[in-house]
């Protein structure tokens, strides 16, 4: 099907609804874009902009009425897809229950081309190696994705450096590009399941000028990029830099609190918790979220192996930038910024990455 | 203590037999070779469940090794557990405590797992602390087995560190088993006082197959005059075993400081790096390669280890907080 344009989200949004999804878009809470539940288009943080620096992140006013004037949020596709927790089974004596998977349909509207990506990149975690996890794949194929290419980049942005944007190219079911004058979206299928939808939406045929437009918003973004990388030999150059000083550097400045993995769309680190019912003795095991920046991530024998800091960031950006590859067969980093904004000390991996030199 | 290693001396044979040979007939109290063929039909597949749930076995038996250490039979409740590779592992789960990775040191008649477990934290201590007939999580096994094939026709080492001998004992049966198809067989085994040493009736048994089966001690216990053995790291047993380093396999398990240290002293001898294989340990949260907790470098010891080839992990092992 080809690009068309549509005026309103309402109709999207209402259509999602009425095949079961949950349709979750940015909103604006807490001075920040979270991914949370929407109604309608008016739930959107309309003319809102934020501004991304190392350790910095404001949410203000843009002086247009656009949608989705904002990069990354600290929120991500990762909550939808490997929830922050759950629970794996429950065992009583010899007997043993699997609680349900949360498996929710969800409707994800304003996923970037950096996410889509990212989720790729878990595909591969989760469903490519010998053991897939069956929740993950549930997770996944209930999810609907609406992607929105990205018009105004972060300054932690370096997606292009890493090859996952600006632009979606695939992985998604629509991708919308936001024009202003007037405010129109053009909207392209990424498969047969976008495009039973789309057919369905008022729309008009979307004019070469359209197209143009929407390219247009596309280049800018790419040239409009905060952060580069210079990826050419990275995995080698990553592997071979075990006993960089640097290490040590950014280590005095690393405060180890796992903010970045918390934030990083690829992380995917779990640990497991156990409990047991004081009424029956039931006893249960959860999965959640973890760091390889805790010190007892790693441990032989209950001692842990990285004791220090420069040991856990090195771990950390060398698996994203290098052992990935060997692991999963592509990098761990899409270049959504993310781990650069939300550090609270302001540690820029992109510059980390430059000093390895 | 009833077996310990006389210093120096050739491993004795028994009566009857060729040294170097299995006899044909087992004598009783020799455990069938490893792994058990079974006669009889295809094993039932385990009942379906998701990667990180485990399935329930039974403790068949427990017999303590040692103050710290026992040694469990676990048969699965419902079902046929998968068959375990030497040196594979699986993940053992105590209920409301917690779950670890453990290797395989050997199958029982009725074709479950046999783990010696030590009690170094809460979930082995709640491990070695479960009776016959109370219930253990089971899941697995997973990881790399001991490359078995790439020894054929050459001297075979084993060199255990303490418990290391656990995931070797499979490998050694297994070598027994098969053993026309390799050269001379030595087990060196270092362990910290005579009465922390584990299997000494299986190291006598091994003797008794023709094997060189040497052990030091680290600290010859003063409450035991009977320690007539060496005293020293495992590394000076090489020299008191036979083999051609150009024409050796060695199998290696241990504390990473002695894996290091043995893998090095072999090759200095002349052993290819590529012909010593290490068993690498890791804190593990899911066995399967979700959970991230066992990385060492490029490698998940989950899914990579915890088998690895020296020759490709030497540069990772030199690497400190790696």
């Amino acid at each position: 099907m080809d690009a068309v344009v549509i005026r309103s989200l309402d109709p999207l949004i209402g259509e999602l609804r009425s095949r079961g999804y949950t349709v979750v878009g940015p909103v604006s809470r807490d001075e920040v874009i979270r991914m949370s539940e929407i109604d309608a288009e008016s739930d959107l943080p309309a003319g809102l902009t934020d501004e991304q620096a190392p350790g910095r992140y404001r949410l203000g006013p843009a002086g247009d009425g656009m949608f989705f004037g904002f990069a990354a949020s600290p929120d991500s596709a990762k909550r939808f897809t490997q929830p922050p927790s759950r629970t794996l089974f429950r065992m009583h004596g010899e007997t043993v229950e699997e609680p349900e998977e949360p498996a929710p349909k969800v409707a994800l509207l304003g996923i970037r081309a950096c996410d889509l990506a990212a989720l790729a990149v878990q595909d591969r975690v989760f469903l490519g190696g010998r053991h897939p996890d069956p929740g993950y794949r549930r997770r996944r194929e209930n999810l609907f994705l609406v992607a929105v290419n990205c018009a105004v980049p972060g300054g932690t942005c370096f997606c292009v450096s890493m090859g996952t944007g600006p632009r979606a190219t695939s992985g998604y079911d629509l991708a919308l590009t936001e024009l202003a004058g007037p405010h129109r979206f053009v909207a392209e299928a990424g498969g047969e399941r976008g495009a039973e939808i789309l057919r369905l939406l008022p729309h008009d045929p979307a004019t070469e000028a359209d197209l143009h437009a929407a390219r247009e918003v596309s280049r800018c973004a790419a040239e409009h990029m905060g952060r580069s990388v210079d990826t050419d030999g990275i995995k080698e150059r990553v592997a071979s830099a075990p006993e960089s000083p640097q290490w040590q550097e950014v280590a005095s400045r690393c405060l180890t609190c796992a903010n970045c993995t918390m934030v990083c769309p690829t992380c995917f680190c779990t640990t497991v918790e156990d409990f047991t019912d004081l009424g029956d003795g039931t006893a249960g095991r959860t999965e959640r979220w973890d760091s390889c920046f805790t010190l007892g991530f790693t441990e032989v024998g209950g001692a842990p192996v990285r004791g220090s800091g420069a040991a856990r960031y090195r771990q950390w950006l060398t698996h994203k930038f290098s052992t990935w590859f060997d692991q999963f067969g592509t990098s761990g980093c899409i270049g959504c910024g993310r781990c650069i904004t939300w550090c609270p000390v302001g540690i820029d991996v992109t510059e980390e990455l430059a000093k390895l030199r | 203590m009833t077996a310990q290693a006389v210093p120096g001396t050739a491993s004795q044979a028994v009566p009857g037999t060729v040294p170097g040979t299995v006899p044909e007939t087992v004598p009783e109290t020799v455990p069938p070779p490893w792994p058990q063929t079974r006669p009889g039909p295809a094993p039932e597949p385990a009942p379906r469940a998701r990667p990180m749930t485990p399935a329930p076995y039974r403790v068949r038996s427990r017999r303590p090794d040692r103050a710290d250490t026992v040694t469990l039979s676990l048969e699965p409740v419902r079902g046929r557990c998968a068959p375990a590779l030497p040196g594979q592992f699986t993940m053992l789960y105590a209920a409301g405590v917690g779950e670890v990775p453990m290797s395989v040191s050997g199958r029982t008649r009725h074709g479950g797992y046999v783990h010696t477990v030590r009690a170094v934290g809460a979930v082995s201590e709640a491990l070695c602390a479960k009776r016959p007939g109370e219930i253990i999580g089971v899941r697995g096994p997973f990881g790399t087995a001991w490359d078995l094939a790439a020894a054929e026709g050459l001297d075979v080492v084993v060199a255990a560190g303490g418990l290391g001998i656990a995931p070797l004992r499979p490998l050694v049966r297994e070598l027994l088993r098969r053993r026309s198809g390799y050269g001379r067989i030595s087990v060196i085994m270092g362990t910290r006082t005579p009465a922390t040493l584990v299997y000494a009736r299986e190291l006598a048994h091994w003797r008794e197959y023709g094997l060189d089966v040497q052990v030091t001690v680290d600290h010859p216990d003063p409450a035991d005059a009977g320690w007539t053995g060496p005293v020293g790291l495992v590394t000076r047993l090489i020299d008191r075993v036979v083999f051609q380093p150009r024409s050796t396999f060695a199998y290696v398990c241990g504390p990473e400081p002695m894996m290091r240290a043995t893998a090095a002293e072999l090759t200095r001898r002349g052993v290819a790096p590529e012909r010593v294989e290490l068993s690498i340990e890791r804190n593990m949260k899911c066995g399967i390669g979700w959970c991230g907790h066992c990385q060492l470098g490029p490698l998940m010891l989950c899914l990579d280890g915890p088998v690895v080839n020296y020759g490709r992990v030497a540069h990772l092992l030199a690497v400190r907080e790696l």
